[in-house]
């Protein structure tokens, strides 16, 4: 075994146990911990692939970002601090026959499919030719993208800033930053 | 360096690994000066001498006894808190500071990867530390503990946005993300005649990036006057309340390394790297190791001789400044020196 097959054998076994981890444990915040690695481990198959800035992007968006903001959830809508969620098992045998079929359906197409192999090389994609690339050809999907996240900045915004109502006053709701 | 390394040893992944542990040597040894500085700095500041006696000269070993009393001390995990993840956290709260030196030109002869998206992965690594100092204050189990985890998830959210955009701004001078081209980029002396080509000189919005990319790295370092996550008047000593030992030594390394990261990245995008001030004169790889740290360090110094100077800042207060002035001074710099390299 070479050192790439090591390496990739290696995380896919931490990405498939920390997502068992993430799915199964009771603990919600042990859930958004695993997904973390789950998360850093898939860019370690991107930057093994040579799209660094794949990987890169997956670790500023998901793990800066989304997990931050998942974390920063799960313990402020805990109610009290210490408290944990509980959480229980619903709908057992609907989501086990759906997975099921999903799987099965995924499985079939693995190895129906003929994949072709691309050989690995580094240095095909550079950041210079990647970002020609949104600028030109992909122009409209890249500000279609913009505008989109655009909207979604500013309807948080509004939601976070709605009026209060004559009985949130000031001192019946705790501010947000008094939290903090 | 890699070449220079195979010369003499053996086998390749031995190679690989002391090629890989030269920046860990760096960041040991900066922090037992570091550690022994700030107490100086501080001391001086406040008109005391600060550490005397140790090790006889100015006290220069304190540090070194401080570590040897650290890793003898118990390994204490509070009975309530979470075994698992509160032995984990400091482990990823350094790697996550350790990771991000790959990418750090040390010299012009040493760099750990070359990759073309060097400031960014630096950008992306460096958030991994949040999430460790979360898992640290929840694993804690402790008011104190997770108000500060709060607190750091909230101030370095935030102060990535200005400090992204100070970075971007240089970006758009330099035209690659690579922080050894933009080192080499600012070689030679021929600026006004005499002044080195860095890019703090490159135009008058550059000082003004300098200034908030400084700000907003402080605040990510989580120094005074942004240190709230560990302010002790109002948290005791927020995420790390509950360590001790050696485990809170960790954490106290990863300040360090964060601050000389970032102070190293601050000195790579505004002045010059590894680069001689006076062009040819004293250059070369080792000269280079030299001007970069020695730059590193001045920036490491400011940030203590603030410690010590300005007051800490209210939580809302933080917010506003990040939020309100910083973040809307960056995008407006950002145009601007953006319209200077169209013009000129």
């Amino acid at each position: 075994m070479d050192l790439f097959a090591i390496v990739f054998y290696l995380f896919a076994i931490l990405i498939v146990s920390t997502a068992a981890i993430m799915v199964f444990s009771k603990n919600i915040v042990y859930s958004a911990f695993a997904l973390m690695f789950t998360l850093a481990g898939l860019a370690v198959f991107y930057a093994l692939l040579f799209a660094g800035f794949v990987a890169v992007t997956q670790l500023l968006v998901y793990v800066g970002g989304i997990l931050v903001l998942i974390l920063f959830g799960v313990m402020l809508t805990t109610r009290g601090y210490f408290e944990r969620v509980r959480i229980r098992t619903v709908y057992m045998l609907p989501s086990a026959l759906f997975a099921g079929i999903i799987a099965v359906l995924l499985i079939a197409v693995f190895v129906t499919t003929d994949w072709t192999l691309a050989p690995l090389s580094e240095g095909d994609v550079t950041l210079a030719a990647l970002g020609e690339l949104l600028l030109t050809d992909f122009m409209l999907p890249f500000q279609v993208a913009g505008v989109l996240l655009l909207l979604a900045i500013i309807g948080a915004v509004l939601m976070a800033a709605r009026k209060r109502g004559p009985l949130e006053k000031k001192g019946t709701v705790p501010d947000a930053d008094k939290i903090i | 360096m890699q070449e220079f390394l195979e010369s003499f040893l053996p086998a390749g992944p031995l190679v690989v690994l002391v090629f890989s542990i030269i920046p860990l040597g760096v960041i040991l040894v900066y922090a037992l000066f570091a550690i022994w500085l700030e107490r100086k700095v501080a001391g001086h500041i406040q008109d005391r001498l600060g550490p005397m006696e140790t090790g006889g000269w100015h006290g220069w070993s304190q540090t070194l006894a401080d570590l040897l009393k650290m890793i003898q001390k118990e390994d204490l995990v509070p009975a309530r808190a979470d075994r698992f993840l509160f032995k984990m956290a400091p482990f990823i709260a350094f790697a996550a500071s350790y990771g991000a030196f790959v990418a750090i030109p040390l010299s012009s002869g040493y760099i750990g990867s070359m990759i073309d998206i060097g400031v960014l992965y630096i950008v992306a690594i460096t958030s991994l530390l949040s999430v460790s100092i979360i898992m640290a204050g929840w694993a804690s189990n402790n008011k104190w503990s997770l108000l500060g985890a709060m607190r750091t998830a909230a101030q370095t959210v935030s102060y990535e946005i200005p400090t992204v955009v100070t970075i971007l701004s240089v970006i758009v001078v330099t035209g690659s993300l690579n922080l050894m081209h933009i080192s080499e980029m600012q070689s030679g002396n021929s600026f006004l005649g005499f002044l080195p080509n860095w890019l703090i000189f490159h135009s008058p919005f550059m000082v003004i990036a300098f200034v908030l990319f400084f700000i907003a790295s402080l605040a990510e370092a989580h120094r005074v006057p942004f240190d709230l996550p560990e302010s002790e008047s109002e948290l005791v000593g927020g995420y790390q309340t509950e360590y001790s030992g050696m485990r809170w030594g960790l954490f106290m390394l990863t300040e360090y390394a964060d601050m000389l990261l970032l102070s190293l990245v601050g000195a790579t995008l505004f002045f010059g790297g590894w680069n001689s001030p006076f062009g040819s004169f004293m250059d070369g790889p080792l000269w280079g190791a030299f001007w970069m740290l020695s730059k590193g360090m001045v920036l490491v110094f400011v940030m203590m001789w603030l410690r010590w100077t300005l007051p800490r800042l209210r939580v809302d207060q933080l917010m506003n400044l990040c939020w309100k002035y910083l973040i809307p001074a960056t995008f407006v710099n950002l145009i601007f020196i953006a319209l200077w390299e169209m013009i000129f």
